[in-house]
């Protein structure tokens, strides 16, 4: 295959680390390697001394107090800590016995909180998946329709990785103080791009991740609510006793001090990074849909991120859609370059016709994405569009008024 | 996924695409067979339409396909092989050799299983809209129905 420049659309998949924090990082590879569990010399100082900087510059990005940051491998593992940790600490019963407790969330979750919610249900745990609306934005009204007596956790996402939907949040998390239930969301693709004050939300524990917010891979970190209430969790690895005993292991100081620079620059310039954004997926949006019939955004179209963007195509398939778009990268709404041809769950827990979950882009734009990036991207799918239709059955049908769902398939 | 070069050749430049008026039209011809396989929800349509002359002989063929990239290659390699043969003989393609062609790995198999029943379904649609000999009864198995 020929090597051309592809245009980076996959934002919401992970960033570039910011210059200033490769900078950052730099020393505590090398001079300041020391483990920061060393109490009783310079090496081991000197990086507990930027740990404890990091943490400080997390816990501002998200309005917490430093000591409510734990620092995890990223947002897999906090949301893996904070729904098991929590679940196993709250559990209404013993190890063995059911009824322990419910826990809700929604089918629309990313695979890290749906999966650990899984797990629990096969411990002694019922859980309840709240299937979310045509627009995707889950509201406290659905939440609460979906408490039981018994339900001791709630997990909900602050904005959906593939739609970027923004979920009411803050108004679950008063719902669900008000019940005294621990509310956990997974705020990867929200914080350092939005405002967050977990206080006033009334958040108990939040995942987030540095990788998303042009911070270095394999670390992250989870925010656990310290007073009002003190949330306690069970460890999910035990050891050396490190960051407050709930995740053992000599801390990634390294990626730690990136991971915190990546949350001081996140919130010094979220007002810049959102006006650069906004635009340019504004107007990626509006071109394509004057140029394109049946073309489709995905997800509520304000209750939604900056940077995300979930479009339908019609009657073209998604697979062969991204070879058309190959100079882009970019996520399709069906993973099927697995064995199994399935569309996207997201798109499904929507209601949305496999067809168009099927021919769905995901382009999701950053801090260094351009306008000629988004003028190339409008012109590469647009072409990839219409030569998919242009071959299309399925195009030909809608042409001669014919209406698809009305078709009787014999499918194989 | 990688796609071998002549998946990618046989996408940016299919052989062969079209059809031979609406389906109305289509449908009103005796020389003309369609073959529709698949289905939108498995993400693969393969549409074959053949003219076949009098004698017997696959004159023209064009699709269409809304499907994968080894699909779409899939369905334009098959109208580029059965031009110019007989009925039998484009009934005697199998779908290993268009693997073997196209160099599909196997995720991709049913793409070409897709093609080959394309190429049966138009053919069986042909011998019964022309009543040719040893045209089986009405086969509505292949074939999308409009309701």
């Amino acid at each position: 295959m020929q090597l051309t420049r592809q245009i980076y659309l996959d934002n919401a998949a992970t960033t570039p680390c910011d210059p200033r924090v490769v900078e950052a990082m730099l020393p505590y590879f090398t001079e300041k390697f020391g483990n920061a569990g060393s109490r009783n010399h310079r090496f081991g100082w000197d990086a507990e001394d930027a740990i404890e900087l990091a943490r400080e510059q997390a816990a501002q990005v998200i309005g917490a107090n430093a000591k409510e940051v734990i620092f995890t491998s990223g947002s897999t593992e906090s949301n893996n800590l904070a729904i098991k940790g929590a679940a196993e600490m709250y559990a209404r019963a013993p190890k063995g016995q059911t009824g322990r407790g419910h826990i809700v969330t929604v089918a629309h979750e990313h695979k890290a909180v749906l999966d650990p919610v899984r797990r629990l249900m096969r411990e002694g745990f019922d859980a309840t998946f709240i299937t979310p609306p045509p627009d995707g934005v889950i509201t406290v009204d659905h939440v609460r329709e979906a408490l039981r007596p018994n339900t001791i956790l709630v997990s909900v996402m602050w904005a959906n990785n593939e739609l970027g939907t923004i979920n009411e949040v803050p108004q679950i998390g008063r719902l669900c103080h008000e019940r005294e239930i621990i509310f956990h969301t997974d705020a990867t693709q929200w914080v350092g791009k939005m405002p967050t004050a977990v206080e006033t939300d009334c958040i108990d524990l939040l995942s987030w991740s540095g990788h998303k917010i042009y911070g270095p891979k394999g670390v992250g970190a989870l925010y656990v609510r310290r007073r009002k209430p003190r949330v306690r969790l069970e460890s999910l690895v035990d050891g050396g006793g490190q960051e407050r005993g709930m995740r053992s292991g000599t801390q990634n100081v390294t990626g730690i001090v990136g991971f915190g620079k990546a949350c001081e620059i996140g919130l010094a310039e979220m007002e810049k990074d959102r006006a650069h954004l906004q635009p340019l997926r504004d107007r990626l949006e509006r071109e394509l849909c004057a140029r394109l019939e049946v073309c489709q955004v995905n997800g509520h179209l304000t209750k939604r991120l900056p940077n995300i963007s979930n479009i339908s195509f019609g009657f073209v398939e998604g697979e062969s859609l991204m070879m058309g778009v190959r100079d882009i990268a970019c996520s399709s709404g069906s993973a099927c370059t697995s064995a199994s041809l399935e569309p996207s769950y997201v798109l499904k827990s929507l209601g949305i016709g496999d067809d168009l979950a099927h021919s769905s882009l995901r382009l999701s734009f950053g801090r260094w994405t351009t306008s000629a990036d988004v003028e190339a991207a409008i012109g590469l799918i647009e072409r990839a569009v219409n030569h998919l239709r242009s071959m299309s059955p399925l195009f030909d049908l809608h042409k001669e008024g014919i209406d698809l769902s009305k078709i009787v398939w014999q499918s194989h | 996924m990688a796609y071998s070069n002549k998946v990618i050749d046989h996408y940016e430049q299919p052989r062969n695409v079209g059809s031979f008026g609406t389906s109305k039209e289509v449908a009103a011809r005796k020389d003309i067979g369609v073959g529709i396989v698949g289905a939108p929800e498995c993400g693969d349509v393969m549409q074959l339409q053949i003219r076949v002359s009098d004698a017997g002989v696959i004159e023209d063929a064009k699709f269409k396909c809304f499907g994968c990239g080894s699909a779409i290659a899939s369905s334009s390699l098959a109208t580029e092989w059965i031009k110019g043969k007989k009925v039998d003989e484009a009934l005697a393609i199998r779908n290993t050799q268009i693997v073997e062609e196209l160099s599909l790995p196997p995720v991709k198999i049913h793409c070409s299983v897709l093609a080959e029943d394309s190429i049966r379904s138009a053919i069986e649609d042909w011998k019964r809209k022309s009543g040719a000999a040893g045209a089986p009864a009405a086969t509505p198995s292949a074939t999308a129905s409009v309701h």
